[in-house]
């Protein structure tokens, strides 16, 4: 008996210290971010830093301004939503409520494969088809621009916002659905009118899993967007992100430079956990 | 007294068991009929025939006539959507909607088209009033109907079913799973209402059916073994079948 109780303890520390080994890893990033991100919006200014719209690292007189990465961020990721939420939202319904069980079971492997596909590939079918396509449609020099990214970002998202969707509608009791039908309501009416104001909750947070999906995509949209530090002054502009702006110049930087570049990373760290926080938020109410 | 519902030959399969054998039926307008039974007797799955929700179930095929107001109601051309707003129902467990106690009386009618908020008003307190719940929820009508107590949520989702003007009301087991106050509230209720509408009940509970309905029917594996009225089917029953179950030897 005694022995037994021992073992208990032991597996039961065993199990803390695993459960502590990611809690850990994240204290660390955030304590690190946090240590290297702050010397240098000290020494450029907060504002010059956050409000600049100049970004030249490398110049004899080296700016600091991202604006336009964060513009850029903001304008990429709302751009994949308002693309993106429809398609994935109104395929949500489809698939958890209209579609028959064959169906819906081929078209959420096909969902699955597309939420498995390395964001290289999406960047290199992007460079390939989407970049050139723009730049005939549209008539423009260089397609690699903003809504390149827009496009990419908006089909990245598509898995997350329909699988979390699914899973809300498909959590909505019957009965609610039996009710209205019972009432006269057609069953289309009973989608839109009872079960999606009822898994609303589930559904705002399948969109904000998206919104975080998007702002932190760097691969995809460093080979679409041109990468250009430009401000988003157009759809067609060639742009960068605050995760490509890290990604771009870590390998060759140094001294504040380098330091601008891990303060960079600390704006994307905040804007990630308000994300994340607003998920928790959802869920929460969801859960109620 | 005229017959709102009559069934002829009616026999109805889930896929290959089939559920309900020769049923024959008249439900008399504007009264209360009660069908009993043992469990797994058929008698929710006729009772969901009579407004099509047995459409939602797949493979279940349907054979015969059920003519409402004189109309086959599985004929193709029928609106199904239409023919239930005609015939209400009311389930075994309480479903109100997720939204405000005023709300879910309001659905019907706004998807049919009403949007006069005014005119909701009026029909929305009148279903409240007619399901005996209006003096207890008209100040808080923008809550949360999951907020009321399981017997008020139930009267809510009759005043629901009351609010699209039905001229029958299925019940399926609409005290089952209610205290016995609430049972009382409702079967006080549905004697009222027969006033205005008809009312067809599926009961576990005999002294139920005794208590509130004018004609009972009694099923038992799949066959409608009696129909009659209700004093007659509880005090001289012509089968054997029917006296053995309301004697309480099987059950």
């Amino acid at each position: 008996m005694k022995k037994n109780q021992l073992l208990e303890k032991i597996i039961h520390g065993v199990f803390l210290i695993l459960g502590l080994i990611t809690v850990g890893c994240v204290l660390l990033i955030t304590v690190y971010l946090v240590i290297s991100g702050l010397p240098a919006i000290q020494k450029i200014g907060l504002t010059d830093f956050l409000f600049g719209t100049k970004w030249a690292s490398t110049a004899s007189d080296p700016k600091y301004g991202i604006l336009p990465f964060i513009l850029t961020s903001i304008y990429g990721t709302a751009g994949a939503i308002v693309i993106g939420v429809p398609i994935g939202f109104l395929t949500a319904v489809y698939l958890s409520k209209i579609a028959s069980p064959r169906v819906k079971s081929a078209m959420q492997t096909v969902v699955s494969i597309l939420a498995g596909i390395p964001s290289v590939v999406y960047g290199l079918v992007g460079m390939l088809v989407l970049v050139p396509g723009i730049q005939v449609i549209f008539g423009v020099a260089d397609g690699a621009s903003l809504l390149a990214a827009i496009i990419v970002l908006a089909i990245m998202i598509l898995p997350s916002i329909i699988k979390m969707s699914i899973t809300a509608l498909d959590a909505v009791p019957k009965e609610y659905e039996d009710a209205s039908l019972a009432l006269g309501a057609t069953p289309i009416e009973t989608y839109f009118k009872v079960s999606v104001p009822a898994a609303k909750s589930g559904i705002a947070a399948s969109v904000v899993l998206g919104v975080g999906r998007a702002i932190g995509e760097a691969m995809a949209v460093m080979m679409v967007a041109g990468n250009v530090p430009n401000m988003p002054n157009s759809l067609f502009q060639s742009v960068r992100f605050l995760t490509t702006a890290v990604s771009s110049e870590m390998a060759y930087s140094s001294g504040l430079q380098q330091q601008a570049l891990f303060s960079i990373a600390l704006v994307l760290f905040f804007f990630i956990m308000l994300i994340n926080a607003t998920l928790n938020f959802f869920l929460k109410r969801e859960k109620e | 007294m005229n017959n709102i519902v009559t069934v002829k030959d009616m026999n109805l399969w889930y896929g290959d068991h089939q559920a309900l054998h020769d049923i024959k039926i008249e439900i008399p307008e504007k009264s209360i009929t009660a069908f009993i039974g043992p469990s797994g007797c058929g008698k929710s799955t006729f009772l969901k025939s009579l407004n099509r929700m047995n459409d939602l179930i797949p493979d279940v095929k349907i054979t015969g006539d059920i003519c409402y107001e004189g109309k086959d109601i599985y004929q193709k051309d029928v609106d199904v959507n239409s023919l239930r707003k005609e015939i209400g129902m009311v389930f075994q467990k309480p479903n109100p909607f997720p939204m405000s106690i005023y709300d879910n009386v309001a659905y019907g009618p706004r998807t049919h088209g009403i949007t006069n908020k005014a005119q909701l008003d009026e029909i929305v307190e009148q279903a409240l009033r007619d399901a005996a719940l209006w003096d207890e929820v008209k100040d808080r009508l923008k809550k949360n109907a999951l907020s009321m107590s399981g017997g008020q949520q139930q009267r809510l989702c009759i005043a629901r079913a009351l609010a699209v003007q039905p001229k029958i009301l299925l019940m399926d087991e609409p005290t089952s799973a209610l205290d016995p106050i609430s049972t009382s509230r409702i079967e006080e209720l549905v004697m009222q209402l027969k006033e205005k509408y008809t009312i067809v009940m599926v009961t576990h509970n005999m002294q139920q059916a005794v208590r509130v309905s004018d004609y009972t029917a009694f099923f038992l594996l799949g066959e409608l073994v009696e129909f009659g009225k209700t004093d007659d089917i509880f005090s001289v029953p012509k089968d054997k079948r029917t006296e053995d179950y309301i004697t309480g030897r099987f059950g």
